[in-house]
């Protein structure tokens, strides 16, 4: 009898135990996913605020690209108004902008004045950096997610994901491939 | 990959505090040595050892908290930032991102022998040091292939490794060094003349201080080959995982590869520290089969394997003969 309730106080402990750490080990991995998702807005944020700087800095030069610039400050509208509707459709806009604006300096390619123009080369580093540090941060938000959508998912903490209402996290989807960026008509 | 290096940094924790240790300890037995070589007397041996051991531990704890100060100033470096080199800035910047590590400094070298170089204790004491060559030479994406192998030194904790081998081998062999010069100049001769001999067993210890002596310091420069080469192997793979792009790494190893100047502030404690080897094949202070680094074509080749490219022929290449 003895035997017996010193077995079920040890399982006890056991479950306990297996709960606690659990549960932390997967409220951590939420929010390394804040962390990385934190740190991918940092960079958007900062793209937003470099383009009209750069809109402005290249619209003299430009004057007979206006459709390249609109659809790039529109881009830049919708990835800015897409940010509250969570990461899968904040991906699409920024991927739309990502195109535009490639399509801007491959326009841009034509301007030799504008290549020589030291304060369109200085935005365009900026913008080269934020959006690489974009894509990188991207790949780790990814890998947190796919940690812990991996983690709830799977047996046993599983158990207690559902229970707590941990629930499954969207990546932040790919960059389109090359073929999927707008064409650029040039003159 | 993350398992490899999780592992990486695990083994290069142990393998610095092991090193230390054995550094350490060697210190106190050359110690022992030099002090039996001088007194030839028990308690005259002790207290130089003494004077040893504590000489091991700072610079054990000095190479460990300001060896990359030292090491940086070796390399003539100076400080850089976003309004004097942006993109340089930008691209470690990017790197570390990748690498989910902190910013490290960064440094030039006035020097246009294109090669760079990582150190410090951990990621949060790192940096990075790149020549004024290696900028003028490489295009951004290329630059970025550098920096990602430099930033995977960082972050698997191969600086902490690589820097305390680099003091420690260096002050090993002087220490021996100075063992030596105390037999030679007598020193056991000296005491022996007092007649104040320790007999057999005396001897003893003198024939195995001075086999350690000879040994100690070639030893140490074995430790410092053989960690380096398979390291940069594995920097270069974990630089195309951080980019996901091999091509930009390996057109900058073809670049430096054909590259003929030479970089004059390298030196042999600090020439396993850098991207590529330094010290080329065709300078005299050269040492062949004593190489810090893999040869740079069949590192290229590893690269070009990932993308399904044929192979470079090593003999075949013309301009790239003479590298290492």
């Amino acid at each position: 009898m003895e035997l017996f309730l010193l077995i079920l106080v040890v399982v006890a402990i056991v479950a306990v135990g297996f709960f606690i750490l659990t549960y932390n080990g997967l409220i951590q991995r939420r929010l390394r996913i804040d962390e990385a998702l934190g740190q991918i807005e940092v960079q958007l944020k900062r793209r937003h605020d470099l383009i009209p700087n750069l809109v402005n800095a290249v619209k003299g030069y430009m004057e007979f690209e206006q459709d390249v610039l609109t659809r790039v400050t529109e881009a830049r509208a919708n990835a800015i108004a897409a940010g509250a509707r969570g990461p899968a459709e904040q991906a699409v806009a920024e991927n739309q902008l990502t195109g535009a604006l490639r399509s801007l300096f491959a326009v841009a390619e034509n301007y030799p004045q504008l290549k020589a123009n030291e304060n369109v080369l200085a935005l365009q580093e900026q913008l080269t950096t934020t959006e690489n540090q974009i894509g990188f941060s991207r790949q780790h938000y990814n890998a947190v997610v796919l940690d812990y959508n991996t983690s709830i998912a799977t047996f046993p903490s599983n158990l207690v994901a559902g229970m707590f209402g941990f629930i499954k996290r969207e990546f932040f989807d790919a960059e389109p491939e090359a073929d999927q960026v707008p064409a650029v008509q040039l003159r | 990959m993350a398992t490899t290096f999780y592992h990486q940094i695990a083994a290069n924790k142990r393998n610095s505090l092991l090193l230390s240790t054995v550094v350490i300890a060697l210190f106190a037995v050359l110690g022992l040595a030099i002090g039996y070589a001088w007194t030839a007397s028990g308690p005259g041996s002790v207290f130089v050892m003494i004077g040893a051991l504590a000489l091991g531990l700072v610079i054990a704890g000095g190479s460990y908290f300001a060896g990359d100060g030292l090491v940086i100033s070796a390399s003539q470096a100076h400080p850089v930032d976003e309004t004097t080199e942006p993109q340089l800035v930008n691209v470690v910047r990017e790197m570390s991102v990748a690498a989910n590590v902190p910013m490290p400094k960064v440094y030039i070298t006035e020097d246009s022998a294109p090669n760079a170089f990582a150190t410090g204790r951990d990621p949060k004491h790192a940096s990075v040091v790149v020549t004024r060559g290696l900028l003028d030479k490489l295009d951004r994406e290329e630059l970025q292939g550098v920096l990602a192998h430099e930033m995977s030194h960082v972050r698997n904790y191969d600086i902490r490794y690589t820097l305390l081998v680099g003091v420690l081998v260096g002050s090993i062999a002087l220490l021996a060094d100075m063992f030596l010069r105390s037999v030679f100049w007598g020193g056991v001769g000296r005491s022996r003349g007092r007649g104040e001999g320790g007999g057999a067993g005396g001897a003893i210890i003198m024939v195995l201080a001075l086999m350690l002596a000879i040994l100690a310091p070639i030893i140490a420069r074995l430790v410092q080959l053989a960690v380096s080469r398979q390291r940069e192997y594995l920097a270069d793979a974990s630089a195309v995982d951080l980019t996901r792009n091999p091509h930009g790494l390996e057109r900058a190893l073809e670049k430096i590869a054909v590259d003929r100047e030479v970089l004059e502030v390298a030196n042999r404690a600090t020439q396993h520290l850098y991207f590529t080897n330094p010290i080329k094949k065709w300078e005299e202070r050269s040492s062949g089969l004593w190489s810090t680094h893999p040869p740079i074509v069949e590192r290229i080749n590893r690269l070009r394997s990932l993308t399904g490219q044929a192979p470079l022929d090593r003999d075949g290449v013309l301009g790239l003969e003479g590298l290492d």
